[in-house]
C-alpha cells in the first residue's frame, strides 16, 4: 500500500488496472476445475428432471400432506440470498459507508445469480411446467403468486442495472486497453456493454443520479419480493405459518444468509485471484461487523417467533413447537439455531474471529444453516394438519427428500453458483474506477 | 385498397395485430392442454363425453375444442338459483365407507386418494371416539380459491368450488391454503381406465384425472347437473347424509330419500360446522355424534389395509 501512494497517479492507476484486470485475462486451472464440477452437478440434474417430467412430481418425497418440500425452501432460501444485493449497495451504501467498494459488486453478482435460480426452482416444483404461460393468460390479483411474479422480475431488472451500471467506467477501461489481449468476442462483449461509455464529467453526473435512484428504488422492491415470499406462507391458516411477524422475520433471515454468502465469495475471489491488497482484512473485519448486526436482529425476530406461541401453546402451535424443539425436526433445528445464528454471532464479536480465514468458514455455517432452516419453517408444518391425517400410506405424514430431489437441487444450487463464477471471471470483481478514484487517481484523463 | 396501403398496414399494426394473434392462439392451446392430449394427425378419431342428460356422446376432433370450453363454462357457472348444502349426521356414521368407495371410483382415483375421507376423531381423552365423513367444506370464504394464482380453482354462484384441470399449474398453494386437507394431487400418472381414453375432460366431474394437477371434492357437480344427489350421499347405507340447497331450505336423505326442512334439522340437532374459529363458512353442517349408533370398534388397519397406530389427534 505505502509504495503505491509514492508512485505517481498514472503508475497507481496502472497498478490497479494491472491487478484488478488480471483474473480477466487469465487462466486458473482451479477456476475451469470449479466451472466442469459445477457443470457435472447440473448434467445431473438435468438427467433427473427428465425423469420428473417424465413421471411427474412424484419422483419426489412429496405427498398430499407434505405437498411443498426443499424446493419450496430452495427457493425461499434463493429470494434471502439475493436480498444482499440490496442491504450492501443501498442500505449500506445509502448511508455512505465507503468500504463497500471492492464488496458490492460481488453482492450484485451473488443478487442477481440467485433471485434468476429463485425463478427457476419454482418452474422446477410446478406439477405443470409446460402451462407456466398460463400464469401471465389467467393472473389474478388475488393470489400471492401473482405479487412474487411481480416482484421477483422487477428485482432482476433493478439487480441487472445495479450490476451492469456501476460497471459502465470498467467496460470503458476494459474496450480501451483490452483489445488483443482478450479473445475477439470478449472484447466485443466489452465494447457492446459499455454503451460507449468515454468518462465525460456528463457522463458521471448522469451515471451517479441514475445510481442514486436505482439504490433507493431496490430498497422497496427488495423489501416486497422477500415479504412476499413469506406470505406464500404466512397468508395460510397453518401452526407455523400463520404469523404476523412473517415479513420482518424472513427479510432479517436473509441478510444473515446473503452475509454469509458475501463472505464465502470475498474469500474465494480474493484468494483466487490474488487480490489481498483490495479486498483486504479491513474489509472482511466490516463484513464480520455488519454479519453479527443482521444476525442479533435476526436473533430478535427469532425469539418473538418461537416464544410467543410457546408461551401460550395453543392446540396446533404446540404440536409445532414440539416438533421443533423435542419431536422429530430437532436434531435439525437445534444445529440449525446454534450455527446458524448463535455461534456466528458469539464468534463474530471476537476481533480474531473477524479475519478472512474464520469469517469464511463462519459465512459457509451461515449459508448452509440458512437453507437449513428454510427446510423447517416449509416442512415440520405440512406435516401437522389441522384435522387428522388418516387412511393414507404411513409415508405421508413424513417427509425424507428423495435422490432426485436433491440432485435437482443441488444442481439448481450448482447453476447461482455457476452464474456467480461466470459473471466473476468475466468482469473485474472490484470496481477498477472506483478505486482509482479513492487512491487520489483522476481517472476522467485516462479514458 | 391499393398496393402502398398493403404494404403499409404490415408494417407495425399488422406486425402487433399478428403477434397478437399468436400470442392468442398460443394462449388457448395452451390453456387447452390440446398440444398433448391430442393427435391432430388422425382425422377420424372421435372423443365423448356425457351430455346434460347424463348420456354418451361422440364428436369429431374439430369439435372438440368446442365441447371442452362449453363443459368448461358450463362448469364455472354452475346452476343458477341454488345453494347446495351437506348435512352429515355423525351420530349415524358406522364406518361403512361406502362412501368413499363410490366416490373413488366415480371420480377415478387411486386407494390412496380421498375426496372424502372417513376420519376416527376423539376430541379429547374422556370424550370418546366416532367417525367422521370429511368431504371439502365448500366453503362461502375458501382460502383455497384465493390463493390460486390461475383461477383454475373457483368458487361457483350454487356455492360449489371446483377445480378445472386443464388450466391448473401445479402450484400447490391451494392445498396448503386448505386447513381442512381436502385437497390431493395427481404426483404421477393417474389411475388408468378404458373408457378415459379419448374421453374429453368434464369440469363437474373432474375426470379423466391429469398428471400434475389438483384433484377435490366436487359435491359430484355432475350428478346435481341432472338432478342426483351426490355419489357418496347415495352410496351411504347408514342414512348418514342430507344433500340439499339451503336456498329451498329443503334438505333429502341419502338412504330413506326422505326430505326435510334444512332450518328445522340444522336447529333441532344442534349443527355445527368444522373449525368455524377460522371463518371459512363451510357449507357443510355436522349433527352431534350423540347417542351413537354403534361402539367405536378399530381393528388398528387403515382403510388401504395397512397396520395404522390408534391416535386419531394429529395422525
Amino acid at each position: 500500500m505505502s509504495e503505491i501512494k509514492n508512485q505517481d497517479e498514472k503508475a497507481v492507476f496502472e497498478k490497479i488496472k494491472e491487478d484488478l484486470l488480471r483474473p480477466v485475462k487469465t487462466n486458473y486451472w482451479g477456476y475451469n476445475a470449479l466451472i466442469v464440477s459445477l457443470l457435472t452437478l447440473i448434467a445431473a440434474a438435468l438427467y433427473a428432471y427428465y425423469f420428473q417430467l417424465r413421471d411427474g412430481l412424484g419422483v419426489t418425497a412429496m405427498t398430499d400432506y407434505v405437498s411443498w418440500g426443499i424446493y419450496i425452501a430452495s427457493f425461499v432460501f434463493f429470494v434471502a440470498v439475493a436480498l444482499v444485493g440490496m442491504l450492501i449497495s443501498a442500505v449500506v451504501g445509502l448511508v455512505g459507508q465507503k468500504w463497500i467498494t471492492p464488496v458490492g459488486r460481488i453482492a450484485e453478482m451473488i443478487a442477481l445469480a440467485f433471485v434468476m435460480m429463485a425463478g427457476i426452482i419454482i418452474v422446477v416444483d410446478m406439477g405443470r411446467p409446460d402451462r407456466l404461460l398460463n400464469v401471465f393468460l389467467h393472473f389474478r390479483f388475488q393470489s400471492p403468486i401473482f405479487w412474487d411474479v411481480t416482484v421477483v422480475t422487477t428485482y432482476v431488472a433493478i439487480s441487472t442495472l445495479l450490476l451492469l451500471l456501476p460497471m459502465l467506467p470498467d467496460l470503458g477501461i476494459m474496450r480501451n486497453h483490452l483489445k488483443g489481449e482478450v479473445p475477439q468476442w470478449k472484447w466485443m462483449l466489452y465494447n457492446i456493454l459499455s454503451l460507449g461509455w468515454v468518462g465525460t464529467p456528463k457522463q458521471y453526473q448522469i451515471l451517479h443520479r441514475t445510481l442514486r435512484v436505482l439504490l433507493i428504488l431496490i430498497i422497496p422492491v427488495a423489501m416486497s419480493i422477500h415479504t412476499v415470499t413469506s406470505w406464500l406462507s404466512a397468508l395460510t391458516l397453518r401452526a407455523g405459518w400463520d404469523s404476523t411477524i412473517f415479513g420482518p422475520y424472513y427479510v432479517s433471515g436473509a441478510f444473515v444468509a446473503g452475509s454469509g454468502a458475501v463472505l464465502v465469495a470475498m474469500y474465494f475471489i480474493r484468494r483466487g485471484y490474488g487480490l489481498q491488497n483490495y479486498i483486504t482484512d479491513y474489509h472482511f473485519d466490516k463484513m464480520g461487523k455488519l454479519m453479527v448486526l443482521v444476525s442479533l436482529v435476526y436473533l430478535y425476530f427469532n425469539l418473538n417467533e418461537f416464544l410467543v406461541p410457546g408461551y401460550k401453546m395453543k392446540t396446533h402451535d404446540a404440536i409445532h413447537l414440539h416438533t421443533l424443539f423435542s419431536g422429530e425436526y430437532s436434531l435439525m433445528f437445534w444445529l440449525t439455531q446454534t450455527f446458524g445464528l448463535i455461534l456466528p454471532i458469539v464468534l463474530g464479536l471476537f476481533k480474531k474471529m473477524r479475519k478472512p480465514f474464520p469469517l469464511m468458514l463462519i459465512g459457509a455455517s451461515l449459508v448452509i444453516g440458512a437453507w437449513y432452516k428454510r427446510v423447517i419453517i416449509i416442512v415440520p408444518t405440512l406435516i401437522h394438519a389441522h384435522l387428522p391425517i388418516q387412511n393414507v400410506p404411513k409415508d405421508f405424514t413424513e417427509y425424507n427428500p428423495t435422490g432426485m430431489e436433491i440432485t435437482i437441487t443441488i444442481g439448481v444450487i450448482a447453476t447461482a453458483v455457476l452464474i456467480v463464477a461466470i459473471l466473476a471471471k468475466l468482469f473485474p470483481v472490484v470496481p477498477i474506477w472506483e478505486t482509482a478514484h479513492e487512491k487520489g487517481v483522476d481517472i476522467e484523463k485516462d479514458l | 385498397m391499393d398496393q402502398n396501403n398493403t404494404t403499409v398496414s404490415t408494417t407495425r399494426r399488422g406486425f402487433l395485430k399478428k403477434f397478437g394473434v399468436t400470442l392468442g392462439t398460443l394462449g388457448v392451446v395452451s390453456a387447452l392442454g390440446v398440444v398433448s392430449s391430442c393427435n391432430t394427425a388422425d382425422p377420424n378419431k372421435k372423443f365423448r363425453f356425457l351430455n346434460a342428460e347424463g348420456e354418451w356422446v361422440e364428436v369429431d376432433i374439430t369439435k372438440m375444442d368446442v365441447h371442452l370450453t362449453e363443459l368448461q363454462k358450463r362448469g364455472r357457472e354452475g346452476i343458477p338459483g341454488k345453494k347446495f348444502v351437506m348435512v352429515i349426521d355423525l351420530a349415524k356414521c358406522q364406518n361403512a365407507r361406502q362412501c368413499m368407495a363410490a366416490c373413488q371410483t366415480a371420480h377415478h382415483l387411486k386407494p390412496e386418494q380421498h375426496h372424502i375421507n372417513v376420519l376416527r376423531m376423539e376430541n379429547d381423552d374422556l370424550t370418546g371416539h366416532y367417525f367422521m365423513p370429511k368431504p371439502c367444506q365448500h366453503c362461502d370464504n375458501p382460502p383455497c380459491t384465493k390463493v390460486c394464482p390461475v383461477d383454475a380453482t373457483f368458487q361457483r354462484q350454487d356455492g360449489i368450488v371446483l377445480i378445472d384441470n386443464e388450466r391448473c399449474i401445479g402450484c400447490r398453494f391451494c392445498i396448503a391454503a386448505c386447513p381442512y386437507s381436502a385437497r390431493i394431487f395427481n404426483w404421477t400418472e393417474p389411475k388408468p381406465f378404458e373408457e378415459d381414453i379419448d374421453r374429453i375432460y368434464d369440469v363437474e366431474l373432474n375426470v379423466p384425472q391429469k398428471k400434475g394437477t389438483i384433484s377435490k371434492c366436487l359435491f359430484s357437480a355432475d350428478r346435481l347437473r341432472i338432478g342426483k344427489l351426490p355419489y357418496c350421499v347415495s352410496a351411504c347405507p347408514n342414512g348418514v347424509y342430507w344433500f340439499g340447497d339451503a336456498n329451498e331450505d329443503v334438505v333429502t336423505n341419502g338412504t330413506s330419500k326422505e326430505s326435510t326442512r334444512l332450518s328445522t334439522l340444522l336447529e333441532e340437532k344442534g349443527a355445527y360446522t368444522l373449525l368455524p374459529e377460522l371463518g371459512t363458512k363451510p357449507s357443510v353442517y355436522y349433527l352431534p355424534p350423540r347417542d351413537r349408533l354403534i361402539k367405536y370398534n378399530y381393528d388398528g388397519k387403515n382403510y388401504l389395509g395397512e397396520d395404522e397406530p390408534d391416535n386419531p389427534h394429529h395422525g
